[in-house]
């Protein structure tokens, strides 16, 4: 039973990845925007949400509440006033400017927060766990992954079912036309970043509490977003889901070979799909 | 007269003005080899800094700016040769000299297998995809337990003492092995920084530059004159990571210490050179030496500071990018139309009096 506990784990495991990658992926279907930063802002957000939790002594659910309006007005502002100016056909400018954006936020957190492990403490639910049959699941992994798919479905409903998410597609699909129509692509974009902020929010709240963090640690988390994404194929949200869940199995498949082959074997798994199928295993768009 | 009728056309990528930096760039040249007889070992080993740094910032303003290639990943070069010459000298005994050679050859060999999973990613993809590779190669090296797993290891004492030339050096100007081995390091960077910046002023003058300049401008433009984007990108590729993996084998010898979050930090091999080149100017061969001067300049004044010193180039970083996307030598050149390096391409010998076209 070793080897389906290590499967469940893993699916599990996914869904944080999935939770990492879906802002990812939502930027980058709206604005073909490769936001460098994304793993750091997680980490910016993660520890947020520590301070909340150590200063107010808020619960981290709550906390994360109260950071989400916060992180949805940064991710806003940090479009409109800077990445909306990159944007065009040289893929240059936003790569260099996420790129050092990516270390400012880094070398912020370290000279504020210093270079320490940090965990958010989220009492009780840390060890909480559920019987299923054979099988342990703790509540946190499992609250990860029943997030990451409430995420996914609200993501799909304002894309496809708000006027919102039409203006989304608009503007995606074509922004000077878009623009004619009434619709302000400058503004779209930067409500999408802030969109994206929110959810990586979600993500950071259980960054924080399942594991340590230290402000060093975001561009992996961008790395295993990147692999979800790329693994699912650009442009669906559930074959984003899917794809955390192949590096999560893949992860904890390696780890219970040899600990020191985790983080190695998500990037195999990824490599192999990307030699297979190189424009993922659910692709919708056409770039 | 009607011989002379006929336009003779050519196309020439010389100045007057880069005929006679030719002379102060052979000066310079001549100046920092005989630079260790005058300076203190302090400042050689700033100068083989400084000048590590530019050849890796060459190479990657060859791959972003002149093949819009963005890679976040150099570093897996930086530390494969690194680990390439460790081994060749801890496992095979080879001169650290020979480890260098082949730690430059392994590394284009290591292009190979790289290129064909990154080139599977388009455009901005390309970047993480150059960053995934760097993170396994890494992860692959700290499993190698006979070159110190993830901890690391250090050359043999003496390895970098008995190297070819250091004992002849030694004996000449009367210096320890230990100077010897700098001011023989600092003048294979010095040579090697010469000889990249020569190589690529030569590709890009070259029809190959001109295929890559079309490439990185229009790639399906550039197909239907019959250029092969694949080939012309792979080429460049394989190049950088070459004159990558040499670097980070001579930046190691000098170092005689590796261990893989060094050797393949993303911070030292590939922020700070994107800084350097971003900052100096992308898209020039100027570019980077101005950056990398900029660097070295503000290193040493914020050296007290910590993570302030990356958090400031960040923001200076972003603020170029923002404001002046060719850096401070492509706002000089815009002002002054001044060119040390020209590789654009100037018609002359038409039969008006126009002095010529530039395109290119």
């Amino acid at each position: 039973m070793m080897w389906l506990d290590t499967i469940v784990q893993g699916i599990l495991l996914g869904g944080l990845y999935a939770l990492f990658a879906a802002g990812l992926s939502l930027v980058f279907g709206i604005m073909r925007l490769v936001n460098l930063a994304h793993g750091d802002l997680i980490v910016l957000a993660a520890f947020l949400i520590l301070v909340l939790v150590t200063a107010l002594g808020l619960n981290p659910f709550v906390a994360a509440l109260v950071a989400m309006p916060a992180m949805f007005a940064l991710g806003f502002a940090l479009q409109y006033l800077v990445l909306n100016r990159t944007l065009g056909p040289d893929i240059l400018p936003p790569l260099l400017v996420t790129f050092g954006l990516s270390i400012v936020i880094q070398n912020a957190l370290l000279e504020r927060f210093s270079a320490d492990s940090r965990r958010v403490s989220a009492g009780a639910l840390e060890t909480a766990s559920l019987q299923f049959g054979p099988i342990n699941i703790g509540t946190m992994p499992l609250l990860t992954f029943l997030s990451a798919i409430a995420v996914i479905i609200g993501l799909n409903l304002v894309f496809y079912r708000t006027s919102l998410g039409r203006a989304f597609r608009a503007t995606s699909d074509d922004r000077v036309t878009a623009g004619l129509m009434g619709i302000r692509p400058d503004r779209i974009f930067a409500i999408a970043t802030g969109l994206a902020m929110v959810v990586v929010t979600i993500a950071a709240l259980y960054l924080g509490t399942r594991a340590n963090f230290d402000p060093t640690i975001g561009p992996a988390r961008l790395i295993y977003a990147f692999e979800a994404v790329i693994i699912g194929g650009l442009g669906s949200f559930w074959g984003t889901l899917a794809g955390g869940i192949i590096i999560g199995v893949a992860q904890t498949a390696g780890a219970s070979i040899n600990p020191e082959w985790q983080i190695l074997a998500g990037h195999i798994a990824f490599l192999l799909v990307l030699l297979a199928r190189p424009r993922g295993l659910f692709p919708r768009a056409v770039d | 007269m009607a011989v002379d009728a006929l336009p003779s056309f050519k196309v020439e990528t010389r100045t007057r003005l880069s005929s006679a930096f030719l002379v102060v760039a052979v000066a310079v040249l001549a100046l920092g080899f005989a630079a260790p007889l005058f300076t203190s070992r302090a400042v050689v080993q700033d100068l083989f800094f400084i000048l590590t740094m530019l050849v890796l910032a060459q190479c990657w303003n060859l791959l972003a700016g002149f093949a819009g290639l963005v890679s976040v990943g150099q570093q897996a070069f930086v530390g494969f040769g690194a680990y390439a010459m460790f081994a060749a000298v801890i496992l095979l005994g080879l001169d650290p000299l020979v480890g260098i050679v082949l730690a430059g050859l392994l590394a284009a060999v290591l292009t190979i297998p790289t290129g064909f999973f990154v080139f599977r990613l388009q455009g901005a993809y390309f970047a993480i995809g150059t960053w995934v590779i760097a993170e396994v190669v890494r992860l692959s090296f700290a499993q190698w337990k006979a070159l110190g797993g993830g901890t690391g290891t250090s050359l043999p004492s003496g390895a970098t003492r008995d190297m070819a030339g250091v004992r002849w050096i030694a004996d000449l100007f009367g210096w320890r092995a230990s100077q010897a081995t700098d001011v023989l390091c600092y003048w294979l960077a010095l040579a090697l920084a010469a000889a990249t910046i020569l190589f690529i002023h030569w590709l890009l003058r070259s029809r190959q530059g001109l295929g890559l300049a079309a490439v990185r401008d229009n790639q399906e433009a550039a197909r239907a004159v019959g250029v092969d984007p694949r080939w012309m990108k792979s080429t460049v590729y394989l190049l950088a990571g070459l004159v990558s993996g040499v670097t980070g084998a001579l930046i190691y010898v000098q170092k005689a210490r590796i261990s893989p979050d060094a050797a393949f930090s993303v911070t030292d091999w590939t922020a700070y050179v994107i800084f350097i080149v971003v900052i100096g100017g992308i898209g020039t061969i100027e570019g980077p030496v101005v950056g990398v001067i900029v660097f070295f300049v503000l290193r040493n004044v914020l050296a007290d500071y910590g993570s302030w010193y990356l958090l400031i180039l960040g923001l200076i970083g972003i603020a170029v990018m923002l404001v002046a996307p060719r850096g401070l030598w492509g706002l000089f050149a815009d002002r002054t139309g001044i060119q040390l390096f020209p590789v654009r391409r100037i018609l002359t010998g038409a039969p008006t009096k126009t002095k010529g076209v530039p395109h290119g």
